[in-house]
This record gives structure tokens, C-alpha cells and sequence, in this order.
């Protein structure tokens, strides 16, 4: 079976779930949607069962901060359907006061440990999740260090300002 | 569930034992850390730490250029972390659309392949002194130096390489490397078939390994494994031949699958990968021949840095390099992700560019940390030097998994 037309993707997703599935890009050919934190579940077992799209590769599972963003954190998801060859990139976004979604780790063994690493830099909570304590940091890290509020280095720390290159 | 170490003052005829295996166990190869429960020898459960060496790659890589990025790639599977720059390498010209002439990405391919054996004769030989046999670790180790050699002829340095730039090469191989690749190529296979005939029928090797640690297909691919140990289960999944990168395409090679997953495909697999890496890399050099010799960049002199000796003599040379190093370079909002086939796995980039001096967010899916989610579920019910090799064949590089 050669690789799934992004357009036929897009259609049996927007077909199965009625307009609750955008289409945010395709870059560099790889097929962007967006869904719900409601619908998320729904959207991954769909696309793992179907008989004719099974992506049952489970490629990572990541997030994102927008600070400047209504919704903030972007929990990102790759699947990959090994028999089409065909990768999808799934995306929900969630506001800073409800961190929550449904774990995937019911679906993919394999999410078990990419839950917990979203969890811990990003402090996104996944419900159902069997284990979600804080994997690469310490236990009792107070804050989730990737998100941008979170300075790189001593923020008083001056000689490394953009205005000395002229920024 | 224990997650601290513990001391534990159990009867062991009444009670299960707890063992702290690791975080710097001498059979562990690296900071890992088990805290297991023992029945006697069997492991009745396990518990994996993991973040010892957790250096913040992700982060930092948000305050840094492009460039500054390759070093950080290095640290991440460091036995061979040719492969993680080219990966990042290409990530980033993916990003920029820019096309690599055919001899740099012939080129790649040969850093590419020298890095996966030396990666595969890393593990097979410690696998072979986990089980007791030292030799074949030493014959092998001298081949792995001389592909440290091809290293440094061509850029330098031997473990953390840097090796390559975004748009190609920041030199062309010289008639030594050439010399000293070819010469890799007469010289390791005696050793590699002297290697296969040391182990693969050996009684002592082949009842320390088969049916140990066995995973299904199913399993396998439910816990996202990739490389070497889920085409031992028999998956024929393939970054290279699926989705090939660096003209992998025009290269004529077979992905080698096990059976049945258990620690003596994995060996076997990583063997014949290593006989396919010396394919590929023998038609690389024939396919190299034909090229222009004096390609190894790409014309991108907005991204590639020019060499030295045009920046101090050359106005826009000056100005480039200026503005590469100071990252004021155009670079578009854009949103990618590639894969490579990393000696361990998918060593996939996610990477998402808002058009500033450094990547808005960069992940790094990284097969050691995916690979290993499984070694504390598998381990149940196994005896706990069957354990040790287990870990060993699962080629956790400890760089990867913590980033």
C-alpha cells in the first residue's frame, strides 16, 4: 500500500468527526490537525483501529508553550502508519487553569513514558495516566521547566542582552 | 512502588529482597538505575530512575543558533553521534528547503554507516563480555579506533564530532580519509566474520541468549521500538529504506529482521547491519567517483558557514559569517519533523521555528528513552543475569535517554 493522500486523510477525519477536526497546515507534507482535549481519545483510537489508515506506530508525544496564546499549551502527537507509510501530526490546545487530557498510555503502552516527560516539563496532567510522577527532573521540582516563563540561566545576568548586538 | 533506594533489613526466606541495580553498576554500562525485588535469583518486579545525567538539551537549545545546536547533538547517543548531527543537519536544511548536492549526501551516507558499526561493535562486544566473553570485545575495539581515525581525518575530533555543517561539509575528505576508509573496508570484514564465527554457534553464547528477554511483535511495537531490537522481533521498519534521507534511496541494501525478538536475534540483526552498512558504503565510494571531487557544501552562503580563510579575505564572506554566528540570518515559520535512522533507532527532530536566532521549541525523539520504557516490565519474572544481558542488547546509550 503506498502513502495515504493527505487530502483522503483529512476527509475521513473531517467525515468521522463532523467539523470537530481542523486542518491547521501540512507542512513540508506532513498532514496538521487540531482537535478537542474532548474528542483527543476518540481521534487517536479511530486512527489506530481503522482498518484502512492503522496508525499503530506511535511515534513520540510532545507539548509546546505560546505564552501569548489564549490556549497555551499545545500537546503534539505523531503517529505513523507503517504499512501506508504515513506520518500525521495531531495537536490540542489547553488553557494554563485546565492542564487536563486523556492518556493515551490505554492505546500505546509506549506513551506510558512520553506522558510522563510532557507531564514534567510542562505539567500537562493526563488523565487515567497508571504512574504520572516526574521522570527526567527531580521529584520535588516545583516548576515545569520547559515552559518559556521559566529562564534559561541567571535572569540578572546583563552582558548577554540583545541591545549590546544592536537587537 | 519503591522509587528511592532503599535499604531493607528482609528475611529472605519470608520476604522479597530489594536490589539497587545501579545508578553505577559495572555490568550497567552507564548511569541506570533498577531497583528490583528479588525472589532469590528471579525478579519478582522492577522499578527504572531515570534523569541522572538529564543535562537540559531541549532547553537550551531554545537560546541557541542552529550551528550551536550540532554540539548538543553529540551528547546525545555519543557512540555515535555522526549520525545525530547529520540528522540535525538535515532537520534543519529540510526547514530551509535547501537541496544537498549528490557527493555531500554520498558523503554523509559513508559518516553515517562508519558510526553504525562502530555503534554495533560497541554493543555486540559488550554483549559478548556480558556473557563472558572477552575477545570478541577486543578484536573488535581496534576496528572501532580505526573508524575513530576516519573521525578525526575528517573533522578533528573522535567521540563528540561536530562533524559536517547545515549545507554540507566544513571541508572536503582528504585523500587520507579515502585511504583510510578503504582501507576499514579490507581490513574489518576478516574480523567481523571471524567475530560471527566466534559466537553465533557457540553453545555457551547461544544458551546465555536465545529465547532470553523475548518480545512479540505486538509488544514491540505497542512500546514505539525502533532499530535494531524491533526488526529483531521481525518488523521491517526502517527509517532508511521507508523514508529515505541522504539518497538512501540510490543505495542497494536489505533490512535484516529476527524472529522472535529475543536477545540472540538482536545480535544477529546488529551483525548483518553491520554487513549491509559495508555494502552501502562500498557503493557510496563507487558513486562518489563519479561526482565532481570538489563538492562538499551546498551553495547556501546565508547558512554555511564560509571557510576561515575567505573570511578574512573576502567582504561577503565577512558579512556571512557575521551574520550566521550572530544567528541574524531569515529563516521561516515553519513546523518539522524528520527522522533519521539513528544505530539505536528513529532519532527523530521535531522542530518548530518562528523565524528568531534559535528554535522556538526543539524535541528530540530519542529511541534509547523509548526503547527502555519496556526493561522494568520485561524484566518481571526473569532471572537477574539474564536481566543484565537483556540490557545490554537493548543498546541504551544513557546520553540518549536523559538529554
Amino acid at each position: 500500500m503506498g502513502k495515504i493522500p493527505n487530502e483522503e486523510l483529512l476527509q475521513k477525519l473531517t467525515d468521522k468527526f463532523a467539523g470537530q477536526v481542523t486542518h491547521t497546515g501540512a507542512d513540508y507534507g506532513l498532514l496538521t490537525v487540531e482537535t478537542s482535549k474532548e474528542l483527543i481519545y476518540d481521534v487517536l483510537a479511530y486512527l489506530k483501529t481503522d482498518a484502512a489508515l492503522q496508525f499503530i506506530y506511535l511515534t513520540d508525544i510532545t507539548a509546546i508553550h505560546y505564552p501569548e496564546q489564549e490556549k497555551q499549551i499545545g500537546v503534539i502527537y505523531h503517529l505513523h502508519s507503517l504499512t501506508t507509510n504515513t506520518r500525521i501530526r495531531l495537536k490540542v490546545f489547553l488553557t494554563l487553569e485546565d492542564l487536563h487530557i486523556p492518556t493515551a498510555s490505554t492505546l500505546w503502552d509506549g506513551a506510558n513514558w512520553m506522558e510522563r516527560e510532557t507531564y514534567d516539563f510542562y505539567g500537562v496532567i493526563f488523565d487515567g495516566h497508571p504512574d504520572l510522577r516526574r521522570i527526567l527532573n527531580v521529584d520535588d521540582m516545583t516548576v515545569f521547566p520547559m515552559r518559556k516563563e521559566f529562564p534559561l540561566e541567571d535572569p540578572n545576568r546583563i552582558d548577554k542582552k540583545d541591545y549590546f548586538f544592536g537587537r | 512502588m519503591q522509587n528511592h533506594p532503599v535499604y531493607t533489613d528482609n528475611d529472605p526466606q519470608t520476604e522479597y529482597s530489594t536490589l539497587n541495580l545501579g545508578p553505577t553498576h559495572p555490568a550497567t554500562h552507564g548511569v541506570f538505575q533498577n531497583v528490583l525485588q528479588l525472589d532469590g535469583e528471579r525478579i519478582v518486579s522492577g522499578v527504572s530512575t531515570i534523569g541522572y545525567i538529564h543535562r537540559a538539551f531541549e532547553k537550551i537549545a531554545e537560546h541557541r543558533p542552529f550551528y550551536q545546536i550540532t554540539p548538543l547533538t553529540d551528547r546525545l547517543n555519543y557512540c555515535s553521534s555522526p549520525i545525530n548531527n547529520m540528522g540535525w543537519h538535515m532537520t534543519v536544511e529540510k526547514m530551509l528547503n535547501i537541496q544537498m548536492p549528490k557527493r555531500v549526501d554520498y558523503m554523509r551516507v559513508i559518516i553515517m554507516e562508519l558510526a553504525r558499526i562502530a555503534d554495533h561493535i560497541v554493543c555486540n562486544g559488550v554483549l559478548g563480555v556480558d556473557t563472558g566473553a572477552f575477545t570478541g570485545f577486543l578484536y573488535m575495539m581496534e576496528h572501532r579506533e580505526e573508524i575513530y581515525e576516519i573521525y578525526e581525518e575528517i573533522c578533528g575530533s573522535r567521540l563528540t564530532t561536530n562533524i559536517g555543517r547545515i549545507g554540507g561539509f566544513e571541508r572536503n575528505f582528504n585523500h587520507i580519509a579515502f585511504a583510510k576508509i578503504k582501507k576499514f573496508l579490507v581490513r574489518f570484514p576478516p574480523v567481523l566474520r571471524e567475530f560471527e564465527a566466534l559466537f553465533n554457534r557457540n553453545r555457551i553464547f547461544v544458551d546465555r541468549t536465545k529465547d532470553v528477554a523475548a518480545v512479540t511483535k505486538e509488544a514491540a511495537l505497542s512500546y514505539s521500538w525502533s532499530g535494531p531490537i524491533l526488526r529483531a522481533t521481525g518488523v521491517d521498519y526502517d527509517v532508511r529504506a521507508m523514508e529515505p534521507y541522504s539518497s538512501y534511496e540510490d543505495f542497494d541494501f536489505e533490512v535484516p529482521v529476527g524472529e522472535n525478538g529475543d536477545v540472540y536475534n538482536r545480535f544477529l540483526v546488529r551483525n548483518e547491519e553491520m554487513w549491509q552498512s559495508l555494502r552501502i558504503i562500498e557503493q557510496a565510494l563507487a558513486k562518489i567517483e563519479k561526482e565532481p571531487s570538489d563538492i562538499f557544501h551546498a551553495d547556501v552562503p546565508a547558512f554555511y558557514l564560509p571557510p576561515k580563510e575567505e573570511v578574512y579575505n573576502n567582504m561577503e564572506a565577512l558579512i556571512y559569517h557575521f551574520k550566521i554566528v550572530m544567528g541574524e540570518v531569515e529563516t521561516p515559520n515553519a513546523e518539522v519533523y524528520h527522522a533519521v535512522e539513528g544505530a539505536n533507532g528513529e532519532l527523530g527532530f521535531y522542530l518548530v521555528n518562528d523565524g528568531g536566532r534559535s528554535p522556538y521549541r526543539l524535541h528530540f525523539r530519542r529511541p534509547s528513552f523509548i526503547n527502555y520504557q519496556m526493561y522494568a516490565p520485561m524484566s518481571q519474572g526473569m532471572l537477574l543475569s539474564d536481566a543484565i544481558i537483556n540490557m545490554s542488547s537493548l543498546n541504551v546509550i544513557a546520553g540518549e535517554l536523559d538529554a
